[in-house]
């Protein structure tokens, strides 16, 4: 129903892809987070990085949700790094921490996710 | 852009729209005449927790928006929302109307004539939308999100659930008219919300998709906190309360 005022930007770091997230996450980013997610293409895992987002509702939990369906059918890991105390608060709350992994740092995540940072390319 | 030493940078001026970090639900005041069953020290239950098939289902109507703005809808539907559930079904929320962190009991009106306890926590709440997410032994694991918005010169109520049957036994029950059920629920509860702004030949539409096929079998487990076996055992048990009660009475302790 909302429109979209988030962005995501894709990069590749080996097999993982990260989504640099931007702006407000609600129920409206689902086109332009799918499309995000579809354009890191075969990877092994799905890093969110949460630094710069500014707001999420319910909506975008929810989103999160599907995302992570997509993800599991794939095979594909997903973790999160950048998040604020608050927002942390909320995975907690809505046990979404029970699925997704939360680290402190980018290197944090892909380390646990099992690639190394060499290479860099943006998408 | 790529850094290691990224510190969040979120404003959080959504902060009080969120319900606080618990661990355990914990109903704060139990109304007269409501079941408190099956919420206190249960934990909350996203999709992720859930057995079944994951829905999400998408409720909405239409309403004039030059004369009904979204505020007001939320507004009314924050400070009434019990009032708009299809009759024989009670929603015991705060008088105050639906606030971040309040946790509601439900007392459902189930096939049969049984009556099904459980409840709700608001999980979110703004101008424009909220959320309710259930606890373990609820029908379904996941959130019900209530919004309206502007779509030119209408303003579009909607109800949308993102779903999981709890365990194997709702997920039977769902299959077999329960999903019918709470569509007819939902469709009566928006079909109320547009009556009360005016608009009673509202037509609502429903829209269902079925986000994972899956059933997370894992989760079969999840039967153990099942509100319907535990409502029904507890009705049950009603006459052994009712001749306990009894015999309270006539024995009183000294």
């Amino acid at each position: 129903m909302a429109e979209a005022t988030a962005t995501f930007d894709v990069r590749r770091h080996g097999s993982a892809g990260v989504l640099d997230i931007r702006g407000d996450v609600t129920a409206g980013s689902e086109d332009v987070l799918m499309k995000a997610y579809e354009s890191a293409g075969e990877v092994t895992a799905v890093v969110l990085n949460f630094a710069g987002l500014s707001y999420m509702n319910s909506g975008g939990i929810g989103l999160l949700v599907t995302l992570l369906v997509r993800a599991k059918r794939r095979s594909q890991r997903l973790l999160a790094y950048g998040l604020s105390e608050h927002y942390r608060q909320i995975f907690e709350l809505t046990r979404l921490d029970e699925a997704i992994g939360i680290h402190d740092t980018e290197q944090d995540a892909l380390a646990a996710a099992g690639v190394a940072r060499r290479g860099e390319h943006h998408e | 852009m790529s850094s290691n030493d990224e510190r969040p940078t979120a404003a959080n001026r959504d902060a009080a729209n969120w319900a606080k970090m618990v661990s355990r639900l914990k109903v704060a005041q139990v109304p007269d005449g409501a079941v408190n069953l099956n919420v206190d020290g249960r934990q909350l239950a996203s999709p992720i927790q859930g057995f079944g098939k994951m829905w999400q289902k998408t409720y909405l109507v239409r309403l004039p928006g030059e004369r009904i703005a979204p505020a007001e809808v939320i507004a009314t539907w924050r400070r009434q929302f019990g009032d708009f559930w299809p009759s024989g079904n009670h929603f015991y929320g705060p008088l105050t109307g639906i606030e971040p962190g309040d946790v509601a009991l439900l007392n459902l009106r189930m096939p049969g004539g049984s009556k099904l306890s459980t409840g709700v926590m608001v999980l979110y709440a703004d101008e424009e939308s909220f959320t309710l997410m259930t606890p373990q032994g609820h029908m379904f694991a996941g959130w019900i999100t209530f919004s309206a918005a502007q779509q030119g010169d209408e303003t579009v109520v909607q109800t949308q659930v993102l779903m999981r049957a709890s365990d194997p036994v709702f997920e039977l029950a769902l299959t077999m008219g329960g999903h019918g059920q709470e569509d007819r629920f939902w469709g009566e509860t928006l079909g109320n919300v547009a009556a009360h702004f005016g608009c009673p030949e509202a037509v609502v539409d429903t829209k269902v998709v079925c986000v994972d096929k899956r059933r997370q079998w894992s989760r079969w487990r999840n039967v153990w906190h099942s509100s319907a076996i535990r409502s029904a055992i507890y009705m049950a048990e009603a006459p052994i309360r009712g001749a306990q009660n009894l015999t309270h009475r006539r024995h009183p302790a000294s």
